[in-house]
C-alpha cells in the first residue's frame, strides 16, 4: 500500500499550478499614483480626451473616499503609492495587428495556462481575449464575430474605436462614486474586454477573457463592459491566474453588464488567482465590483462564479432589475482553504414589476479560512409582484475554519415575495467512512463530496468549464484531509 | 479466512468488545446475534476500520494478513465489505458515480484497467435488477431520500458489484418489510460462494429463515457466550435471550450505533 500513500503525499504537495513567472521585457511605470501617472497611462493607450477627463474626475473623487472596512476580512493597510499602475510587455511599434506579431513568449505563457491562442490550436467555439498585466495581448476569432455583428475587443481598443458606445455605457452601471475600489478602478483601469451584441443577434460562440497577472508590485485594474442590445444573447466567461509571490498584489476590477429589452447575458467566472501559501503569505487581493443593469423588459442576467483563488475575495456580482419581468440569477461556489478569506455574495435590486431573482450560494471552508456570504435582496416601491428565492449552503471541512452568512432583505413593496433557505453542514465522519469503506482514497472522497455539494452551481457553467471547475476544486482541496 | 483473537475495543474510553474469538472459513456464513448494546455493531465497525473505535488488544487477520494495521480503504480494497446498518447520504453525488469510483478503486488495486462510464452503466443496470432497484436510483444522490428498504438494497447491490472476500452485514434486516427482506436475502444468498465468507449481524432470528447460516454465535456484553449451528437461533427465538441469562434491553449508552 506504500505506493498509494506516496501518491496521496505527492498530491498534497502539489503546488499552485499556474504560479510560474514569464520572463519578458516590459514597460512598467514607477510605483506611485498621481495625476501625471494617470495622464501617462491615458496617453500610452492613445485615449481620446474625454477618457482622460473621466479618469481624472474619478481620481479626484477617490482621494476623498475611504477604504471600506465592513467586510468580514482583515488585511494590513494598502499603500497605494507603492503599487505600479501600468506594466505591459514591450512591443515594437503599435498594437499587434495579428497573432503572428505577438511575442512567442506570451503565446507560450497562455499555452501553458491551457489557453492556446494560435490559429490552428484555438479553442473550438470559444473566442478569447488575453489580458496580460495592464494590456490585452491578443483577441481570437474577431473576424467571424464581426461578421455576426458582434464587437469583441479589448476595452482599450473600444475606447478608441467605439467612443460613442463607451461614453454612453461606461460607468452607467457602476459609477466612479460607487465605492472606493470602483473609484480607483475608474481612475487607473488598464485593460479588460468590451463586448457589444447587436439587436436580435445570438452570439455564435462563447466569449472569454483570460486575465493573467505576471509583473511584480503591480496592480491589475480590469475593466469590462458588455452590452447586449434588444433580443440578443451572449455567454461570456473569464478566468484568472497569477504567479506565486510572497507579496500581496491587488486586482481591483469593475465589470458592467447592460441588458436591453429581451436580451440575455450569461456571465461565468472561474477565479483562480494565487491564494497565498499554506501559511497565508502572499496571494491576490481580489476587490471587485461587478454589476448588471437589466434595463430592458424581459431581460435576463445570470452570474455564475467559481471562486477558489485569491488571498482575499471581496466581490458581489449584482443585478439591478429595472425592466419589467427582468430576471437576475446568481450561482456561486466560493472555496477557501489555508488562510484565505472570502466575503462574497450578491445584490438583487428589484425596481421593476414582476422582476424575479434566484440566488444559490455554496460556501466551502477548509483549513483556517474564513468564508462569508453577504447578500442584499431589495424591493423598490414599484416592484409589484417581484420575487426572490435565496439558498445559502455552507460546508465546513475540519474544525478550524469559519462560515458566516449575512443576508439583508429590504422591502418597500408589500406584494414582494422572498424565500430564504440556509444550511450549514460538515463533511461528516460517516460520509468519509462510507467512502473509505468502499475503497476510495480520503482525498478523492472529500473532493467527491464537495463536488456533489456544488452540483447545482456547476450545472450552470458552460460544459467545457464545468469539468474544469470540478478539477479546480480537487486541486484547491488537496491537503485538506488529514 | 478471517481470524479474530481476543479482540478488545473501546469507544470514548468505555470498553465494548471484551475479548472476541472467532474463526470464519471461506465459504461459510456466520451469524452473530445478541441484544442491543452487546457490541454487535461495534464488531462490524472495528473489522471495517472505523477510527471512532479504539482497538486496545487482540489480533485480526484476513488470509493471514494483519487487518488491524491497515487503513479502512486498504482493508476494503483487500476485500472487506461492510453493509451499513444506517447508510449515510451524500447529497449531489450520484449513486452511479459513487459506485463506479468504488469499483475502479478496487480494480486499480488489483492492477486491472478502470471501467469507463458506459461499461459500468451496463454492469450496474444488471446488478440493480438483482436487488429489484429501479435503474433510476443510479442517477440519484447516494442514499439521498431513499427509504430504509431502498438504502439496504443499495448496500447489497454494492456488495454484489464489489464481490468482496468478506462481507459483513450489519443489521441488514432492520426496518425491512417481508417483501424487502426477501429481496435483500436473495441478494445475500447470491453472494454466497466457496471463496467468500459472510458475517451477518442481527438482532432477530427472522433473517436467518431466509439466509441459513452455517454457524450462530451469541454475543453478550462484548463476548461470545454461546456458539452453535442453525438450531441455536431457533432456540433463542423460542426461549429468548433470558434463556442464556442475558438481559435483552436497549442499553443505549453502550450501544455502538
Amino acid at each position: 500500500m506504500a505506493t498509494t500513500d506516496q501518491e496521496v503525499n505527492e498530491l498534497i504537495k502539489r503546488e499552485y499550478e499556474h504560479g510560474f513567472v514569464t520572463e519578458i521585457e516590459v514597460d512598467t511605470f514607477e510605483p506611485g499614483l498621481n495625476e501625471d501617472v494617470i495622464a501617462r497611462l491615458s496617453a500610452i493607450k492613445k485615449e481620446p480626451e474625454f477618457m482622460l477627463e473621466w479618469r481624472l474626475k474619478a481620481y479626484r473623487r477617490w482621494l476623498e473616499m475611504k477604504e471600506p472596512d465592513w467586510a468580514h476580512v482583515g488585511y494590513p493597510k494598502i499603500d497605494y503609492n507603492s503599487i505600479s499602475y501600468y506594466s505591459a510587455p514591450k512591443r515594437k511599434e503599435d498594437m499587434p495587428q495579428s497573432l503572428d506579431e505577438v511575442d512567442p513568449e506570451l503565446l507560450r505563457t497562455y499555452e501553458k495556462l491551457g489557453i492556446p491562442l494560435h490559429e490552428r490550436e484555438k479553442l473550438a467555439g470559444v473566442a478569447v481575449d488575453a489580458v496580460f498585466d495592464s494590456v490585452s495581448v491578443a483577441t481570437t476569432f474577431k473576424e467571424p464575430l464581426a461578421k455576426a455583428g458582434v464587437i469583441f475587443c479589448s476595452i482599450s481598443e473600444a475606447v478608441r474605436d467605439y467612443p460613442e458606445l463607451v461614453q454612453k455605457y461606461l460607468g452607467s452601471v457602476v459609477p466612479h462614486t460607487d465605492n472606493y475600489f470602483a473609484g480607483l478602478n475608474a481612475a487607473v483601469f488598464s485593460d479588460g474586454t468590451f463586448v457589444y451584441v447587436p439587436k436580435g443577434v445570438r452570439c455564435p460562440m462563447e466569449l472569454s477573457t483570460y486575465f493573467r497577472i505576471n509583473a511584480a508590485n503591480t496592480g491589475q485594474f480590469e475593466r469590462t463592459l458588455i452590452i447586449a442590445d434588444e433580443g440578443s444573447y451572449v455567454s461570456y466567461l473569464e478566468g484568472c491566474t497569477a504567479p506565486m509571490r510572497d507579496e500581496n498584489q491587488l486586482h481591483a476590477a469593475v465589470v458592467e453588464l447592460v441588458a436591453l429589452d429581451d436580451a440575455q447575458i450569461k456571465y461565468s467566472t472561474v477565479q483562480n488567482w494565487y491564494p497565498g501559501d499554506e501559511n497565508g503569505k502572499g496571494g491576490i487581493y481580489n476587490f471587485v465590483t461587478k454589476r448588471a443593469a437589466c434595463i430592458g423588459k424581459n431581460s435576463k442576467v445570470s452570474w455564475t462564479q467559481v471562486e477558489t483563488g485569491s488571498a482575499i475575495t471581496w466581490k458581489y456580482p449584482s443585478c439591478i432589475l429595472r425592466g419589467e419581468n427582468s430576471v437576475g440569477e446568481f450561482y456561486s461556489v466560493a472555496l477557501t482553504h489555508n488562510y484565505q478569506q472570502a466575503d462574497t455574495g450578491t445584490k438583487m435590486i428589484h425596481l421593476g414589476k414582476n422582476t424575479s431573482s434566484t440566488i444559490i450560494s455554496k460556501g466551502i471552508s477548509a483549513g483556517k479560512s474564513s468564508n462569508a456570504y453577504r447578500g442584499l435582496v431589495k424591493f423598490g416601491p414599484r416592484a409589484e409582484g417581484a420575487r426572490n428565492f435565496t439558498q445559502c449552503d455552507s460546508l465546513l471541512i475540519g474544525d478550524r475554519c469559519g462560515a458566516h452568512t449575512f443576508p439583508y432583505i429590504e422591502s418597500l413593496n408589500k406584494s414582494a415575495i422572498v424565500e430564504h433557505e440556509a444550511t450549514t453542514s460538515k463533511v461528516s465522519d460517516e460520509q468519509m467512512f462510507l467512502c473509505r469503506q468502499r475503497g476510495i482514497d480520503p482525498e478523492q472522497a472529500v473532493s467527491m463530496i464537495v463536488n456533489g455539494f456544488c452540483k447545482e452551481v456547476f450545472k450552470e457553467l458552460p460544459m467545457e468549464f464545468a469539468v474544469e471547475a470540478g478539477k479546480l476544486l480537487e486541486v484547491s482541496l488537496e491537503g485538506s484531509v488529514g | 479466512m478471517l481470524s479474530i483473537k481476543n479482540l478488545h475495543a473501546s469507544v470514548g474510553g468505555k470498553e465494548i468488545l471484551k475479548g472476541i474469538n472467532l474463526e470464519i472459513k471461506a465459504g461459510e456464513v456466520h451469524a452473530i446475534m445478541g441484544p442491543n448494546g452487546s457490541g454487535k455493531s461495534t464488531l462490524s465497525q472495528v473489522l471495517a476500520g472505523n477510527d471512532a473505535f479504539e482497538v486496545t488488544s487482540g489480533e485480526v487477520t484476513l488470509n493471514g494478513d494483519n487487518l488491524l494495521e491497515k487503513e479502512t480503504e486498504e482493508r476494503a480494497r483487500e476485500g472487506v465489505f461492510l453493509a451499513f446498518q444506517y447508510p449515510v447520504e451524500i447529497p449531489g453525488v450520484s449513486n452511479l458515480q459513487f459506485m463506479r469510483t468504488s469499483v475502479n478503486a478496487m480494480r486499480h488495486h488489483r492492477g486491472e484497467p478502470e471501467m469507463n462510464a458506459a461499461e459500468f452503466m451496463k454492469l450496474a443496470r444488471e446488478v440493480s435488477k438483482q436487488v429489484d432497484l429501479d435503474p433510476a436510483f443510479l442517477k440519484r444522490g447516494v442514499n439521498e431520500g431513499f427509504s430504509g428498504g431502498e438504502k439496504k438494497r443499495n448496500e447489497i447491490m454494492q456488495a454484489l458489484l464489489l464481490q468482496p472476500k468478506l462481507a459483513i452485514l450489519d443489521e441488514t434486516d432492520s426496518g425491512l418489510d417481508i417483501d424487502a427482506l426477501k429481496v435483500v436475502s436473495d441478494g445475500v444468498n447470491a453472494l454466497r460462494a466457496k471463496d467468500r465468507a459472510i458475517l451477518m449481524v442481527t438482532h432477530y432470528q427472522r433473517l436467518l429463515d431466509h439466509i441459513v447460516p452455517d454457524y450462530v454465535h451469541v454475543l453478550a456484553d462484548g463476548k461470545i457466550v454461546k456458539s452453535g449451528g442453525r438450531e441455536l437461533a431457533l432456540e433463542l427465538e423460542a426461549r429468548g435471550y433470558a434463556w442464556l441469562g442475558i438481559k435483552d434491553e436497549a442499553t443505549a449508552a453502550s450501544s455502538a450505533n
